[in-house]
């Protein structure tokens, strides 16, 4: 058991077997029963068969990163496949209908607890309760309660009578009942601290990302549908009358992200949601936001590449594309959320920088960030107050005047006298395209001034470690809470970590830790290195060592263990 | 009334050939709007890339000089973020049906709001002269060497199968007509398209100003343009090209309208300020 007191549960099952709905049982009434809950989800581009799996860490501290092993392993349809296989240790227990998955586990030597899922299901109502079993199975032996089960039932079936409900509550307490029976196999598991989570919230990668994004002052939101973002879409939709977004699937990528722009330059606060495919096709868009100074935020949701890769998985193979988006130059902010409370918190900050300076703005995010639940503190959610930055116009209103900052006092259509232009060409101060080599030097210099002030208002890099380091771990994104478990099990005295979230401009802090540090480590999910890159093409300093994983899945926390172990000798 | 040169922009440097077809349909524009008594700054022109798309920068109100093929997008956007603004978007033959051919097909579906006015030369202008989506067949140019090959786009009969509610042509021989084409199609409640036949001096030899007076003709008062077989009949006409509205339909909801922000409050987008408390409500209501 990772560090002694948290339980690791996988369930598996073919899409439609209803792993997601055990994961969001086992979240919700876990966290509300006092336990701190940790989810995470892999799948495979399907939409029936197949076989998934989520891994729940169940624990009375706070847990935020994948672990290896597995505690118990609940299986809900047979054909687990060998990315879960190869993580099966002695330690395992296994939890299956064994009428179902047969042989399958015939040579595991590990504890197999045959339960008739199948049979209990159609005694609870039918052959669709099998997953609510197993939740209960779970709850029951971390002697969740009964109450919270119960009311969770009630309160997301409710609507749909009194039948739903009472069969999903007598299928719960039958894995309930099995589960408290089998609680004396996993005596490590801490009971949790009393009404320590009652203020905390369950909260997904996709929840975070759009309710930041909403916080940041996010009304205006297109997209075309590309895996791990469409969540965010899904989201937005689904809460346009309560938050007043304007959401619109559109006919591709290029309509999303000029019609954000359209939007933008009309004093809407936009963002697009894609994955690299989808932002492959932005780039000329999101270069005619750059030249025309409108505010846009793009969400950027990593999948493996090239082209359409591995539609499900995970990977942190887009940091290039999105420094170097788009053509010519002009400036832009990239962030990097490494958890939910940041995924919340930056996406948020992506639209005040963008609103701040007239800039574009890239979250990037992935698949493992956006598929993850955990239970967070609702004062970590940090954002602040939303702000257009807009003047009224008057008669003589330019749009891009030269200013000594680069930041044009910004008009929109409608709001005063003035006429407000906007160009894709090089442009005078009124917009108008206008070719003359010095005008082009002027307005590249204020747009480029606006970038030295993205460096100066820069989101700071999370250090942590001893005092009096030497060596730095560096890393990015949704690695860096696995990367800090890893370290903390290793207590290295000389190592500290750097979680860079603002991966550009490169900011002067990730410069100084840089410099400060005798020994470099990078740690990324993908096999260029391109983090290393960056900041070697930025400081001039070479890495130490590298740990890069890109075979689609994310880092577990024993792998960067084992591998930093390895790195450092 | 007012007076159309309230829309002029005395200090632009105007980039069309003499004798182009464009001059004519700027002023036929700005005589639409100022016979509508608009002001500049109520206004937005939303132009991709091309010769045509250059108007903006030829006249004095609200611009959107974006990307080839882009324009339809752009101006979705704008008139969504703000209903209260006269969305009109401009562009050549190529940049609308040609790169923005797949923006053209979903915006008719959208209808949102705005009208389009394109400028149908019949071949790529600021390219100097390669074929456009609406090139006659056999029309050789130094790419289409051989003569064009692929059937010419109809604009107008795709506009009406795709449930267009406004589809006009004009030519833009005739100011005045064109005028008031482009009027009823800025006055109508949703997507308006009005394809403007305009010879290209430089580059289009064989569709001269005399070839579209001798191959069009002006629609009588006999069509009724609420029948929707009768207009896409008269947009399969290709030995003489109809002039006027071929169909209108009111009353359809817009893209705007559709989208549900506006349903009890028409402010624009940038004089709302979000609810961030909803935002926190809706967290402390989760598990
Ligand atoms: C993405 C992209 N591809 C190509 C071009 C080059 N380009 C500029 S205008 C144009 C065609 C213009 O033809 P049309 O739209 O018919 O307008 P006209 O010039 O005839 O008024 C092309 C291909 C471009 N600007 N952007
Ligand atoms: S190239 Fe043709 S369309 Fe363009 S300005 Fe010259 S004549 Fe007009």
């Amino acid at each position: 058991m990772a560090s002694g007191k948290d339980l690791s549960v996988v369930i598996c099952g073919g899409a439609g077997y209803g792993v997601q709905t055990v994961e969001d049982i086992l979240a919700k009434v876990l966290k509300r029963s006092g336990y701190h809950v940790f989810a995470t989800r892999e799948y495979m581009s399907r939409v029936r068969g197949g076989n998934n799996s989520t891994e729940i860490r169940i624990s009375s501290a706070p847990v935020d990163g994948m672990v290896d092993e597995i505690d118990l392993l609940v299986v809900l349809s047979p054909g687990v496949r060998e990315n879960i296989r190869r993580r099966i240790t002695q330690n395992t227990v296994i939890a299956a209908d064994r009428s179902s998955v047969g042989e399958e586990f015939e040579k595991t030597d590990c504890a197999f607890f045959d339960v008739p899922l199948g049979e209990m299901a159609k005694e609870a109502g039918g052959a669709v309760y099998a997953n609510v079993i197993a939740a209960g199975l779970v709850l029951g032996i971390a002697d969740a309660s009964t109450e919270q089960a119960e009311e969770y039932f009630l309160s997301r079936f409710g609507k749909k009578g009194d039948k739903i409900v009472d069969e999903n509550r007598s299928a719960c307490g039958k894995g309930l009942e099995l589960g408290r029976g089998m609680a004396e196999k996993f005596p490590d598991l801490a009971p949790p601290k009393k009404d320590d989570t009652s203020s905390r919230r369950v909260m997904n990668g996709v929840q975070a990302v759009s309710l930041g994004a909403i916080a940041g002052g996010c009304d205006f939101v297109t997209a075309y549908p590309m895996s791990p973002a469409t969540g965010v879409l899904a989201f937005a939709a689904q809460n346009t009358s309560d938050f007043g977004l304007a959401v619109e699937q559109v006919e591709d990528e290029i309509s999303a992200v000029n019609m954000a722009v359209g939007a933008s330059y009309a004093g809407a606060s936009p963002m697009v949601t894609t994955s690299g495919g989808g932002f492959s096709l932005m780039y000329e868009g999101f270069s005619l936001a750059g030249v025309a100074e409108t505010p846009l935020v793009v969400h950027l949701a990593q999948r493996p590449g090239p082209a359409t890769g591995m539609a499900t998985r995970t990977e942190q193979g887009d940091l290039n594309l999105a420094v170097h988006a788009g053509h010519g130059e002009f400036p832009r902010l990239v962030l990097a959320p490494g958890t939910i409370e940041e995924a919340y918190s930056l996406t948020a900050r992506a639209f005040e920088i963008a609103h701040r300076y007239q800039v574009q703005s890239i979250v990037m995010t992935d698949q493992y960030l956006l598929n993850t639940f955990r239970d967070v503190n609702p004062d970590d959610l940090i954002a602040a107050k939303p702000d257009k930055c807009l003047m009224t116009s008057g008669p003589g209103y330019r749009r891009y005047e030269d200013v000594p900052n680069g930041v044009s006092p910004r008009s929109v259509p409608g709001l005063g006298k003035g006429i407000v232009g906007c160009d894709s060409h090089e442009h005078d101060e009124e917009g108008h395209v206008f070719e003359d080599f010095d005008l082009r030097v002027r307005m590249s210099d204020k747009r480029f001034r606006k970038g030295e002030l993205l460096r100066e208002d820069f989101v700071p890099a999370d250090i942590r470690g001893p005092e009096n380091w030497t060596r730095l771990v560096l890393c990015w994104g949704s690695t860096g809470p696995i990367v800090s478990e890893a370290l903390i099990d290793l207590k290295l005295p000389d190592t500290a970590l750097m979680r860079v979230r603002q991966i550009w401009p490169v900011a002067e802090d990730v410069v100084a830790a840089v410099e400060r540090a005798d020994e470099l480590i990078f740690v990324e999910g993908n096999h260029d290195g391109q983090l290393e890159n960056l900041i070697r093409s930025v400081t001039g300093r070479s890495a130490q060592g590298h740990l890069r994983n890109y075979c689609g899945l994310q880092f577990s926390v024993e792998q960067v263990r084992e591998g930093l172990s390895r790195i450092l000798g | 009334m007012t007076d159309p040169r309230i829309f002029d922009l005395p200090e632009a440097d105007m980039a069309w050939c003499p004798g182009c077809g464009d001059f004519k349909i700027l002023e036929a524009l700005k005589k639409a709007l100022a016979d509508m008594d608009m002001a500049p700054e109520d206004v937005v022109v939303v132009s991709g890339i091309g010769q045509a798309a250059k108007t903006p920068h030829f006249m004095k109100c609200n611009f959107l000089n974006g990307l080839h093929g882009r324009a339809l997008s752009h101006a979705t956007g704008v008139k969504a973020a703000n209903p209260k603004l006269t969305v009109v978007a401009v562009g050549g033959d190529g940049d609308m049906y040609g790169e923005g051919g797949n923006h053209f097909l979903h915006t008719v579906r959208r209808n949102p709001d705005i009208a389009n006015f394109v400028y149908n030369n019949m071949v790529y202008g600021l390219t100097k002269g390669q074929a456009s989506p609406t090139s006659p067949k056999g029309m050789v140019t130094p790419v289409q060497t051989r003569g064009v090959s692929s059937e010419p786009v109809n604009p107008l009969a795709l506009a009406i199968v795709q449930g267009a509610t406004f589809v006009a042509r004009a030519f833009s021989g005739d100011v005045d007509h064109t005028a008031e084409t482009m009027k009823a199609a800025i006055k109508h409640r949703g997507y308006a398209l009005v394809d403007v036949f305009q010879p290209c001096v430089s580059f289009n030899k064989i569709n001269t100003f005399k070839w579209f007076k001798d191959h069009t003709y002006r629609l009588g008062d006999e069509h009724d343009s609420s029948d929707r077989s009768a207009a896409l009949a008269l947009a399969m006409e290709t030995e003489r090209f109809p002039l006027g509205i071929l169909y209108r339909e009111e009353g359809r909801p817009t893209f705007e309208d559709s989208l549900g922000i506006y349903e009890k409050d028409d402010t624009p987008l940038h004089r709302r300020s979000p609810d961030v408390d909803k935002v926190r409500e809706t967290i402390d209501s989760m598990a």
